[in-house]
């Protein structure tokens, strides 16, 4: 038993409290206190649920090097996250039951954040063959997608959608015109003319996400089952407004941003460092204040961290060959904490329903607040402020566009179902 | 100066300086002994990442005029794909004692991380379509020579202008230098924008009254993707004899090379009197002795 004494609550409902937590049995036992073996002092500390990462990128298996279960899950407690999606586009793709199985069983041995791993919607991602999705499902797969890859073929999407929406598994897309993004490596604009790197116009998302929604719509009127469009690391404003217009047409879609969209823009590349470059890219200051409204008004659903390690080695090749993505599960809740809610207002209640509610409600599983009888998969976080150290990461991936950030937010405890899978109180 | 990476933060006087410069290395190249104790003593490394052989030797002469150690490295881009990095490449001079890196790169960028990991003086020697300095400023002296001055001077430069280092570089100086720039290509071919340049799809409203006309080589692998094709190209966008009576009468032309003859320039007029093209490849070398020596030796002058 846990007593967590003189905490603030705060969940998708609001902000409370104070309150005494205890905690037993994997369950929120009583918010007003009780008896415990140990008792923390939550005084100028706040409570929230464990926060589900909708979007990482683990490496495993086949890519170890950069990235394995056991690092990257204890990056995800470390981050205040409970639950991860891990991508499939692994070395080889998770496109089959056996791989989904031997993944849920490796991280559960591991005890840290607990894993839902995505499966391909296509055998070996490649566009082509769809997997298995029912033998996928059963083996615990929590999404499909090809992520990573576009989906070229709108017919091979329309019944990977169709095939998905009886068994309730969201299909998530990287919503991407490959062909008008060319080889593009930044923000295609001006600044990319000025800096001479090739462009990928924002264009090649919103083309995309047009396409996909009627995609969906097909989907949608010849399925007997409700499919489900879910947009991965969303950046422009057109596509924004795309999904905006769909969900008020009543589709069934939902999508996410990630950190490094929401508090970074194109200008980072002028200093020509590949730590920056991304996929979908940084866009403009334009496009970021378009999905801050996003997530205010819920046409964002959830924040995902796109977590994407890479060696240093890698990330230390020119702009045309470094690879895409950066690492950030570790600082993705202080990060929007600070810049976000710190610095420009956001209320927290909302942000914390984009790291708990809006994740979990696109894998279809129900919110989860902070009350009596509530499963305890919490994460306790403390306003002091500490900056961004890349080398104290717990992730293989020591790099950061955030290095050196000053921020507040931090997670010192995280609680897995009752059991404590990260802590660093003082 | 530290560096030469691009124009970026330079004066028009710093500019001027570094081509007055240039005009002492010129003389030094017309005397019978050419060559002066200057660099005695730098050790300079050119480090191509993508092969050029003529602005390689170049930069190795201007050293080697100057009386510099010369050491030269160079990595076929599939290497690199195999994971051998640059900052491995760079280090690894670094610990040799390297005083001057001149970094040829098919990537944008490259020079600028080159500052991040060594010591000595970086200077751009070609990043991927971002910036052909010593191109520019060979160019700027060998107009400046033609010409006496590049103030209000209308200088056109036609061909693919969006993958063309050489025409972003010049649009930067020769408009620092008073010049106002046009840059024409095929619409698949330009810009959003270009600082220093006014963009057209026309090739006739910049050579209109131009003072002078550089023309870029028009790459093969732009015509195999598609963005452009050879006989349209060469129908609206050649610089050909008639078209160049649109341009000021003997206005001089340029062309950084190597050249395909009948395609992006009607070949007779490659070799006719208004082309520089030679005194340009000679006023490379002085250039580029003006460039090293501004950087390791006259740093407070420059």
């Amino acid at each position: 038993m846990i007593l967590i004494k003189n905490v603030r609550l705060v969940d998708a409902r609001g902000e409370r409290g104070p309150a005494d937590v205890l905690i037993g049995e994997g369950r929120i036992l009583s918010l007003e206190g009780g008896e415990a073996e140990r008792v923390i002092d939550g005084t100028g500390l706040f409570l929230a649920p464990g926060f589900l990462d909708l979007h990482a990128h683990l490496r495993e298996p086949g890519e170890e090097v950069k990235e394995e279960l056991a690092t990257g899950l204890l990056a995800a407690v470390r981050g205040g996250y409970t639950d991860v999606v891990s991508m499939p586009n692994t070395k080889p793709p998770v496109d089959a039951p056996e791989a989904v199985r031997a993944l849920k069983e490796k991280a559960e041995a591991l005890g840290l954040a607990r894993l839902h791993p995505a499966a391909a919607l296509t055998l070996g991602q490649e566009g082509k063959h769809l997997a298995p999705a029912g033998l996928l499902k059963a083996a615990g797969a929590a999404l499909l997608t090809d992520d990573g890859r576009t989906n070229e073929d709108a017919g091979v999407l329309a019944l990977g959608l169709l095939q998905a929406a009886p068994l309730g598994l969201p299909v998530a897309v990287h919503a991407e015109d490959a062909t008008l993004r060319r080889g593009g490596v930044m923000n295609d604009g001006a600044l990319a003319d000025l800096l001479g790197l090739p462009g990928n116009p924002p264009e090649a998302e919103a083309a995309r996400i047009a396409r996909d929604l009627e995609v969906l719509r097909y989907a949608l009127r010849r399925g007997q089952a409700r499919p489900h469009l879910h947009i991965q690391h969303l950046s422009t404003r057109r596509g924004l407004e795309l999904v905006r217009e769909a969900k008020r047409a009543g589709l069934p879609v939902t999508a996410e941003a990630t950190p490094h969209h929401l508090t970074l823009t194109e200008e980072a590349l002028k200093g020509f460092d590949p730590l920056f470059k991304v996929a979908p890219p940084l866009r403009t200051k334009e496009d970021q204040e378009a999905l801050l409204e996003g997530l205010l008004d819920g046409t964002l659903d959830a924040i995902a961290t796109d977590h994407a390690p890479h060696t240093p080695a890698e990330k230390e090749m020119d702009l045309l060959r470094a690879p895409f993505g950066i690492p950030s599960l570790e600082v993705a809740f202080p990060l929007l904490y600070t810049e976000l809610h710190l610095k420009r207002g956001f209320p927290l209640p909302r942000l914390v329903a984009l790291f708990t509610d809006g994740p979990r409600r696109v894998l279809g599983l129900k919110p989860l607040h902070l009350e009596a009888g509530a499963e305890a998969s919490l994460v306790l976080l403390s306003p002091k402020e500490k900056p961004v150290d890349p080398k104290a990461f717990a992730s293989k991936a020591r790099f950061s566009p955030w290095a050196g950030w000053v921020l507040g937010g931090w997670p010192v405890l995280t609680l897995v179902a009752g059991r404590v899978a990260h802590e660093a109180l003082e | 100066m530290r560096h030469l990476l691009d124009f970026q933060g330079w004066t028009r006087a710093q500019v001027e300086s570094l081509l007055d410069t240039a005009k002492v290395m010129r003389e030094v190249l017309e005397r019978p002994v050419k060559k002066v104790p200057a660099l005695q003593g730098f050790t300079v490394a050119t480090v191509f990442f993508e092969p050029s052989t003529r602005t390689r030797i170049s930069f190795e002469l201007a050293a080697r005029r100057m009386s510099a150690d010369v050491v030269s490295f160079t990595a076929a881009t599939s290497s690199l794909q195999k994971g051998e990095s640059y900052k491995d490449t760079l280090l690894t001079l670094e610990a040799m004692g390297i005083d001057a890196y001149v970094i040829r790169a098919d990537a944008a960028g490259v020079p600028h991380q080159a500052t991040r990991w060594v010591k000595g003086a970086v200077i751009n020697g070609g990043d991927g379509r971002r910036a052909h300095p010593t191109q520019a400023l060979l160019d700027a002296y060998t107009l400046l020579e033609a010409l006496g001055t590049l103030e209000g001077k209308k200088v056109a430069i036609v061909g693919d202008i969006l993958h063309s280092r050489v025409a972003r570089s010049n649009a930067e100086l020769l408009s620092l230098l008073g010049a106002e720039v046009w840059c024409a290509g095929p619409p698949s071919l330009l810009p959003e924008a270009l600082p220093g340049a006014r963009l057209t799809p026309s090739l006739e409203e910049a050579l209109r009254e131009a003072d002078a006309v550089m023309v870029l080589r028009l790459q093969k692998e732009r015509m195999e993707t598609g963005l452009v094709h050879l006989d349209d190209y060469i129908a609206r966008y050649q610089v050909t004899e008639r078209r160049l009576g649109l341009a000021k009468p003997q206005a001089p032309l340029l062309h950084p090379g190597p050249m395909n003859r009948d395609v992006e320039l009607e070949g007779a007029l490659a070799d006719s009197e208004r082309s520089l093209v030679n005194r340009q490849v000679q006023n490379g070398v002085a250039v580029r002795m003006a460039v090293l020596y501004h950087l390791l030796v006259g740093r407070e002058g420059a």
